[in-house]
């Protein structure tokens, strides 16, 4: 290259004889160059927020419109104004209050024991261990199954009649149970379909964070004396408290959208309703069974709503205790 | 003159975060050299939760090789039976398994394909590019994170029958071709291991921004994208809300035939299961040869996040 100023274009052609003269090139090329740098980070994003927001934000706000609307599943392009109608139908269907609280209780069922356990089985995993490479790939496992496979075996195994689970309890002498139906016990069924599949995951978050915890720290604390349970308690807990904020957060989310668990775990018109007595009926299924099940629309976008206030509500918790946390341990 | 080509410093600190070591790596020699050593109590208690972790995997199995009335006998049976291809066939031809099949990978692919690319051009642009309203817009995508597909499944299903899309593929490729947890994974990974200036020696030479993503980006992300793009495999191929609303009987992803051949009115339990195996095997088949990648990814994407 002759030039001293790095040129941007090595691979440009031979200019033609009738081209414009070599400075008038060199200023267009520059003006190209600069809105290559201007344009580019904005052409690289784009797609997120086009696809976003065609898919996700404009559907979000539009569920709102939709809810005060009468939209049948027959004919999608008729909707007819109904104002709050479609509000006042769910607020007063004691089913939704169900699916509320059935909703409430299996997210805290599931994700108090499943966090706790990663917690623990991280620090296990934080030890020098053979293998443990292994046992890593080994708990995660569960996590390469899908909802609708995890729901049906372990359909198999909560089953009444012929269930393992039901035929062990037997056989430590221990009375039979019909899982599906009853209050609780369906509700544990499903919490553990979400501990055994989401259980491995939150392990190796947790454990991340434990490596990344300085190791001063623990040498300060041995040298004052401090046990291995104390150490756990006194420099683990506290360093982690992010990651588990992140990690009730992110599974507080996943509880409110449980669907192919209760969906699955008696099939057919019983799941689409949650059980017989909508006993571990969630709101995605109370969603999914007004809007696909008996193709009321209106009535399903309002649960997307009433949903959206929940999520806001919990949000507006979770930053509360985390405030709250911050400032106890300041 | 030619593109400087990647130097190994950042492709060596790539293929350590992509085996699970933070991408620090003094910090962690220093860690693992004084870390104590596991006593018996945390290896039984691993192994009794790695048993408990495969077992109904392994239930799934069995369940799937007997007769329904073998399996809900009163004394069930814990050995694997004879009657797997039987079960296999009777699952294929009930629930347009084959179709299935074939339906999940192609969403399953374009969904990856779309999201590595998308996702890498926006992470590069987050972590290297100067922009205004940069931060901003990174805080925009990780907000996109929290809010659940629930919230607008109905508009969504309106909008696809507008477009004629209503039960076909593209109706659940489009709304995932790109994910927040993508991008911000991306940009956390070129961060660290895309150093600025080799960035900047590309654009000496003369290559434009696209030149640079794709002569020194994509060499340098790769790893990272191995990694999501597993992720994004397994999630993909493991989706069940949106697609089971969106496709029909006729048209279903695998996780969506498996919801309705259950559905049916007395469905055979050991064919549920054949249907079960037969979804949930190419993932494990995944699991054991990149098992360790993929537990090195969540973790190098937890640790930063």
């Amino acid at each position: 290259m002759a030039t001293s100023t790095p040129t941007r274009d090595t691979h440009a052609p031979p200019p033609r004889s009738s081209g414009p003269t070599s400075a008038q090139r060199q200023k267009w090329r520059s003006r190209l160059w600069r809105f290559d740098d201007k344009a580019s980070p904005y052409a690289y994003i784009a797609p997120f927020f086009l696809v976003f927001g065609a898919f996700g934000l404009y559907p979000l706000v539009y569920t709102g419109w939709i809810a005060m609307h009468r939209v049948e599943m027959t004919g999608l392009d008729q909707m007819q104004w109904v104002g709050w109608d479609n509000f006042s139908k769910i607020l007063q269907d004691s089913e939704f209050w169900t699916a509320v609280s059935n909703t409430f209780l299996i997210g805290v069922m599931s994700t108090v024991p499943q966090l706790l356990v990663a917690l623990g089985l991280a620090h296990l995993l934080n030890y020098k261990l053979r293998a443990s490479t292994f046992f890593r790939t080994l708990i995660l496992t569960p996590y390469a199954t899908s909802v609708a496979s995890a729901a049906l075996v372990f359909a198999l195994v909560f089953r009444a009649d012929g269930g393992v689970l039901n035929w062990l309890l037997h056989f430590i002498g221990l009375g039979h149970t019909n899982w599906a139906n009853g209050h609780w016990t369906s509700k544990i069924a499903i919490s553990v379909i979400v501990i055994w599949r989401w259980t491995g995951y939150n392990t190796l978050i947790y454990l991340a964070a434990m490596q990344a915890v300085p190791t001063d720290l623990y040498e300060a604390a041995s040298i004052d004396g401090a046990s291995r349970w104390q150490q756990f308690r006194k420099v683990t807990i506290p360093s982690l408290r992010p990651t588990i904020l992140f990690t009730i957060v992110i599974s507080t989310i996943g509880s409110m959208q449980l669907f192919g668990e209760p969906l699955l775990l008696q099939g057919g018109a019983i799941g689409a309703t949650g059980g017989t007595e909508n006993q571990y009926e969630t709101l995605s299924i109370y969603l999914y069974n007004y809007g696909w099940n008996l193709g009321h629309l209106g009535p399903a976008a309002a649960v997307a709503w009433a949903m959206l206030v929940l999520l806001l509500l919990i949000a507006a918790i979770n930053w509360l205790i985390g405030r709250f946390v911050r400032k106890s341990a300041a | 003159m030619t593109m400087t080509s990647p130097t190994d410093a950042p492709d060596l600190r790539v293929r350590q975060a992509a085996t699970g070591t933070p991408p620090k790596p003094g910090r962690f020699k220093e860690r693992a050299g004084q870390q104590m050593k596991g006593g018996p109590f945390a290896y039984i208690a691993l192994i009794v939760v790695g048993i408990g972790s495969i077992l109904p995997l392994y239930w799934t199995l069995v369940a799937a090789s007997h007769t329904q009335d073998e399996v809900l006998n009163t004394t069930p049976p814990f050995l694997p039976g004879g009657r797997l291809l039987h079960n296999l066939d009777a699952a294929w031809n009930q629930a347009h398994l084959g179709k299935a099949i074939v339906n999940s990978i192609i969403v399953s692919s374009c969904i990856t394909t779309a999201t590595l690319f998308f996702c890498t051009l926006a992470g590069y642009a987050f972590a290297k590019m100067r922009f205004r309203g940069r931060g901003w817009l990174m805080t925009a995508v990780i907000a996109t994170l929290t809010v659940p597909p629930q919230l607008s499944v109905v508009p969504l299903f309106m909008m696809m029958s507008d477009l004629g899309w209503g039960g076909n593929l593209q109706s659940v490729i489009f709304p995932t071709l790109v994910s927040a947890f993508g991008v911000f994974f991306m940009r956390q990974y070129l961060l660290e291991a895309l150093p600025y200036e080799l960035v900047e020696a590309a654009k000496l030479d003369g290559a434009n921004n696209f030149r640079i993503v794709l002569s020194v980006v994509l060499p340098v992300a790769r790893p990272a994208m191995m990694v999501l793009g597993m992720l994004t495999f397994v999630q993909s191929w493991n989706d069940f809300f949106w697609p089971y609303l969106a496709l029909n009987q006729q048209n279903p992803t695998l996780q969506v035939a498996l919801g309705q051949l259950n559905a049916s009115f007395t469905p055979d339990q050991s064919i549920v299961m054949a249907g079960a195996l037969i979804s949930t095997l190419p993932l494990l088949v995944v699991f054991v040869f990149f098992g360790k990648r993929i537990v090195g990814g969540i973790m190098s994407g937890a640790v930063k996040g």
